[in-house]
């Protein structure tokens, strides 16, 4: 006996070694998935971070600006429509000719021009006119550079100049007004204050988050109630019968069925039958809530699950009905629950594009949307447009963008996460 | 008025109440009474206006048409709808009278009025109906009056709705889907469909040109989607599996509590952003690589690869899989592990040949949940798949989807009824019974495990 | 001689594991414990298999078992009994490290088997494990087929190198366990098919291919029928020639007919080890008289 265990001790030892080794494999395999996974996080933020960065600060160029009445064709300050059909461009053009008196052929003065953005005239008409005494004085005004000077001045800043669309002649205007002081980079207000520009100086993400809003408060006003209503339904009442589980197997299925398909499901059914009108928050937003309902149909389930049934049996063991006893103690119990899972619910519909596109609020809106039935386009979607743009300068703006709708995300996951502390119930 | 309604209920039960000796003596409290009016006055209304909204359209489309002269309807023979969109854009001013013909001009002023007379009719209707059911509820106000049981019977009734519209939903997606495809069968055989090897639905846009229903064999989509799903879940099954057998069997709590809530994040990223970074990164990273390492000889090296697209995706579903497979091996019951332990396994022995062993239905149902997402992902490889339906194995290559061809089907403008259009509905098709069938799959298998150790 | 929990587990899976020693639910009567001084009988032997002296066992803050020291034999059956909460079956898992599975659970005092101390912070529990093997409440095979849960031991420990060796080994343990005549004809189907007695028998034959020295039995019976209960006793009269056993069990009947000693523990002290035969006819100490005259238990 005693010789039969040694062996068995000894075989024992002689295997430890290579079962070790793979026991540290495995651990180590383990390792580096974790690592796969917070690397490409990592890489993701860095990524957006270090191309959005830039989208928030925009390049302005100082001009003396000459408003003379003649230049500007305005003879009458009181008639609207004549300041109104001012020509701003060309005071604009002259203040840059007088600043660079040795550009005289027409191709340069092309180039010249297109330093300042197009946006500029407009931005000096809507000044002029809240204030027509200006027209004949002499002020000078900071405008937006034009996308490819702005690329090339930010690039230059951060010292790896990105040169493709600037030539050598505009590379030495700039190094002029960089040494006059006349050139320098400012905070992106109009990225903020702007709906969508095919001029990306010009680009902001307001009408997009104002579409985003918008939808998201018909999803909400939609969704919640109903999810909440369902999933009372479904815990409270329904009989355990084929058309309880038909419902039940509804919601669990659609909850996996890709938003695309609500999509087509909004274009088939809400614009072609219904005939309701494409790119509008109120369609999105019905196409939304359809995708968000089994989540918070779940998570409201949930809540209510997490209500003792002693609570239940006190209200009614006093004689209240089934709808006081739901409305009056599980309710108002489960509520923070549910409000966590509509949060999540609706951080989810922020972040959907794909329905989106089908339903046609993919179309390019400058106006900033006013109301639901406004044209509007959503942040995601907006993102997605951009992307698609071939100007550099739209990389930056749709990762600055992206940080906008990343950091909308954050803020509602953070409340969801508190609200979850905060209400926490123990029993 | 809803409010009014509530209130004249309300007091109208005080008053007999009062008559009769006080509240207790009413056979529901005073606010039953006046929700119950409230409903009364509300509910009928509403479904007045509903179905008014939906109808009026109809009507007042068949008066103008009664109204155009003959000779316009002969004219445009058939297209009646043209001429009522022409008389809508009329009177709505979006377009100018002076480009109209006189008839639509006529006809557009006569829908002006309509459309008053169609709204003063609504309010009146809606708001006498309102008021006739308030009454009604009004007058049958007495003390022996069960107003709690109607209002109650009510308040089930709006829960059974809301609960159903999950059925009407799954119904709704399966009409648009179906009815639209039907459509498309009617024009390209269901088998060339499923089985054609050419996929060009581009050709159908201009009309009476040579060959012009375009080829809508979708076999190179279907390859292509699954070329890049299964390079997604390579990346997501182990990457996510190893994940959550490291977070719940070997890491310590704080190394835990840092890293699965970073790991969900991973899931809270919009797909549009995971999108826009394979495009923007992945992709030209992947391509540079290719061609770095001489692969160009040997293959096509695109700059949209389903390489990029495959490798984000796998990245999007990590916690998802992470996160079911941490359920499923928690569900393991721990007199297994300490069997093993037990008889002296070293802690991988035990998660290899006893937990995952014992996991693996659960997993393999994970796994089948997770696939509906890769399949029917739409953003990433829209942004970073490319369109060209080539029918090819090669990673590096550009391939297109499902999911990218209905969005390039539907977006834009597009004519109803056009095969290039409906395409995309079949197409959509395919993929919700696809998504349904493994989600069923799935579903299945995962609750035949829990019962095992339940 | 500090043990510090080395290994986080889910606060989900620890409870579970938890024995029930930690509820410290006192079955007796409060005034009875204090006349527990040190343990009375015969706790030590000349040549001891495991050799225990003052072992303590914490859950977090709260102490299961008190300075507990106690040896035994080669080839002996020593059985562990008391009411329930006494922290016997924390005691039996000590001896082959087995609380090291639950975080929180820390364990002071020495435990030597063969003179060689286990709880040496460079010792490796493997070995240690394959050594001194364990069956536990609730019959546990694994989801594989009962041959493969027979084989596994072997072939991870890397006992046989050929597939006939292994062939052999799996059949012998079947056979020492009384369960090769039922599941000869059917090795390939699951573990999990078998009856709840056939279960605990294959989780015993599962034990005894690994060939270790000392068997540790938590309550085997307590989950399987009377006939099904006879056969484990049986089987572990049986095993006693070749193995030194160890077994926790609720019922004295069973621990009167199986062990040579008994131990007899509460609320975590070990009152009184003595011969089986006179700790059921003439007990040392009264309160192991109170427990199997049935005051208390």
């Amino acid at each position: 006996m005693t010789k039969a265990v040694s062996t068995q001790a000894e075989l024992v030892e002689r295997s430890l070694k290579k079962r070790y080794r793979a026991e540290k494999r495995f651990k180590i395999a383990g390792i580096i998935s974790i690592s796969v996974g917070i690397a490409a996080l990592f890489a993701l933020f860095i990524e957006i971070f270090g191309n959005g960065i830039g989208g928030f600060s925009q390049t302005k160029i100082k001009l003396d600006i000459v408003l003379d009445s003649e230049e500007l064709e305005i003879y009458d300050v009181n008639n609207e429509e004549e300041v109104s059909n001012g020509y701003y461009e060309g005071v604009i053009r002259l203040a840059l000719r007088k600043k660079f008196p040795e550009v005289k052929s027409r191709g340069d003065r092309r180039k010249l021009y297109s330093m300042i953005s197009d946006g500029a005239s407009y931005r000096l008409r809507d000044l002029v006119m809240a204030d027509t005494s200006l027209i004949g004085q002499t002020k000078t005004f900071w405008f937006l550079a034009d996308d490819d000077f702005d690329t090339y001045f930010k690039t230059l800043l951060d010292g790896d100049p990105y040169t493709a669309r600037v030539d050598e002649k505009q590379r030495a205007w700039v190094d002029q007004l960089i040494e006059e002081g006349n050139i320098e980079k400012g905070f992106n207000t109009a990225f903020f204050t702007s709906g969508d520009s095919s001029e990306p100086e010009l680009a902001g993400i307001l009408g997009a988050v104002i579409g985003s809003l918008l939808t998201l408060a018909i999803t909400l006003a939609l969704s919640f109630p109903i999810g909440v209503a369902a999933a009372i339904y479904l815990n409270e009442y329904a009989p355990k019968n084929r058309l309880t589980e038909l419902i039940e197997v509804n919601i669990r299925n659609l909850a996996a069925v890709p938003s695309i398909i609500f999509g087509l499901l909004g274009l088939a059914i809400f614009i072609n039958l219904f005939g309701m009108p494409r790119s509008v928050p109120t369609v999105g937003g019905l196409v939304l809530t359809l995708m968000t309902l089994p989540t918070i149909i779940m998570s409201s389930r949930a809540a209510l699950e997490a209500v003792p049934p002693s609570i239940r049996e006190a209200a009614l063991g006093l004689g209240a009905s089934k709808m006081q006893t739901i409305l009056h103690h599980v309710l108002p119990l489960a509520l923070p629950g549910m409000l966590t899972g509509a949060i999540i619910g609706m951080a989810q519909a922020l972040g959907e594009t794909a329905p989106l596109l089908m339903i046609g609020m993919v179309a390019f809106i400058v106006d900033v949307p006013s109301w639901f039935t406004d044209s509007a386009t959503v942040l995601p979607v907006q993102i997605f447009l951009w992307s698609d743009s071939p100007e550099r300068a739209f990389v930056e703006k749709t990762s600055a963008a992206i940080m906008v709708l990343l950091l909308f995300l954050i803020f509602m996951n953070t409340m969801a996460v508190l609200l979850r502390k905060k209400l926490e119930r123990r029993w | 008025m809803v409010a009014l309604a509530f209130f004249a209920g309300r007091s109208r039960s005080l008053a007999i109440a009062t008559n009769v000796g006080g509240i207790p003596y009413l056979n529901s409290l005073p606010f039953y009474y006046g929700a119950l009016t409230a409903v009364w006055c509300a509910i009928p209304s509403l479904v007045v206006l509903l179905i008014w909204n939906f109808a009026d359209n109809y009507f007042i489309s068949n008066m103008i048409v009664a109204e155009l002269p003959e000779s316009a309807l002969e004219l445009v023979e058939g297209k009646k709808d043209l001429l009522v969109n022409q008389v809508y854009n009329v009177a709505e001013g979006i377009m100018p009278r002076e480009m109209a013909p006189d008839y639509i001009v006529a006809a557009s002023e006569r829908l002006e009025v309509i459309l008053w007379w169609n709204r003063m009719l609504l309010a009146v209707v809606c708001l006498s109906i309102g008021i006739l059911g308030s009454l009604f509820v009004w007058m049958k106000i007495t003390p022996k009056f069960k107003a709690r049981l109607h209002v109650e019977g009510v308040f089930l009734g709006v829960l059974f709705v809301s609960a159903c519209i999950a059925i009407l939903t799954t119904v709704g997606i399966v009409f648009s889907v179906l009815f639209e495809s039907i459509k498309f069968f009617t024009k390209v055989p269901i088998t060339e469909f499923l089985f054609g090897l050419e996929w060009s639905p581009q050709m159908a846009i201009r009309e009476g040109q040579q060959g012009s229903s375009g080829s809508f064999g979708a076999v190179p989509l279907f390859v292509g989607t699954l070329l890049i799903a299964a390079i997604a879940m390579i990346v997501a099954v182990p990457t996510g599996l190893m994940s959550a057998i490291y977070l719940s069997e070997y890491a310590d709590r704080r190394i835990r509590d840092w890293v699965k809530p970073a790991l969900e994040v991973l899931a809270g990223v919009p797909t549009v952003v995971y999108g826009f970074f394979a495009a923007l990164t992945v992709a030209p990273f992947i391509r540079d690589m290719g061609i770095g390492l001489g692969l160009d000889g040997f293959m096509t090296i695109s700059s949209e690869s389903a390489l990029a697209a495959g490798l984000v995706m796998g990245v999007m579903i990590i916690p998802f899989v992470s996160s079911l497979s941490d359920d499923v091996i928690n569900a393991v019951p721990q007199s297994l592990r300490d069997g093993a332990l037990g008889l002296g396994s070293t802690r991988s022995e035990v998660i290899k040949q006893v937990v995952l062993p014992a996991a693996l239905p659960g997993i393999m149902g994970g796994i089948l949940l997770a696939g509906p997402r890769a399949i029917g992902e739409t953003m990433i490889v829209v942004m970073a798949a490319g369109l060209a339906a080539n029918l090819t194995m090669n990673p590096l290559d550009s391939v297109t989807t499902v999911t990218v061809q209905i969005v390039t089907l539907l977006v834009g403008d597009q004519e109803f009824n056009s095969p290039k259009t409906l395409a995309a509905f079949a197409l959509g098709l395919v993929l919700f019974i696809v998504t349904l069938g493994l989600n069923y799959l799935a579903l299945h298998i995962v609750k035949k495990y829990r019962e095992q150790y339940d | 001689m500090i043990k510090m929990a080395e290994d986080v587990k889910d606060e989900q899976k620890m409870q579970s594991a938890e024995p029930s020693a930690a509820e410290n639910d006192s079955a007796g009567p409060q005034d009875m414990s204090a006349k527990i001084q040190g343990t009375v009988g015969r706790p030590f032997v000349d040549d001891a298999k495991i050799k225990m002296r003052g072992v303590n066992v914490f859950y977090g803050e709260k102490q299961a078992v008190f300075a507990v020291d106690l040896d035994i034999k080669e080839n002996e059956v020593i059985s562990m009994i008391g009411p329930s909460g006494c922290g016997k079956s924390t005691f039996l898992r000590c001896i082959n490290r087995m609380n090291d599975t639950i975080d929180i659970c820390r364990v002071e005092g020495s435990i030597q088997l063969d003179g060689m101390d286990i709880y040496e912070s460079k010792l490796d529990v493997v070995p240690l494990r394959a050594r001194v093997g364990m069956v536990f409440q609730k019959p546990n095979p694994f989801p594989k087929s009962i041959y493969d849960n027979v084989a596994y031991g072997p072939k991870i420990h890397g006992l046989v190198s050929r597939k006939s060796d292994l062939d052999e080994v799996v059949e012998s343990s079947l056979r020492r366990a009384g369960l090769w005549d039922e599941v000869k004809d059917r090795l390939d189907s699951p573990g999990t098919g078998l009856s709840g007695g056939q279960q605990q028998r294959l989780c015993i034959a599962r034990t005894i291919a690994v060939s270790p020295e000392v068997i540790l039995m938590d309550e085997p019976c307590s989950a399987l029928d009377p006939i099904a209960t006879a056969k484990i006793e049986e089987l572990i009269a049986e095993l006693s020639e070749n193995f030194t056993i160890a077994i926790v069990t609720h019922s004295m009947q069973q621990a009167a007919r199986v062990s040579h000693r008994t131990a007899y523990f509460h609320l975590g002290n070990l009152v009184e080890v003595n011969e089986t035969d006179k700790v059921f006819t003439n007990p040392d100490h009264d309160l192991t008289e109170a427990y199997i005259t049935g005051r208390f238990g």
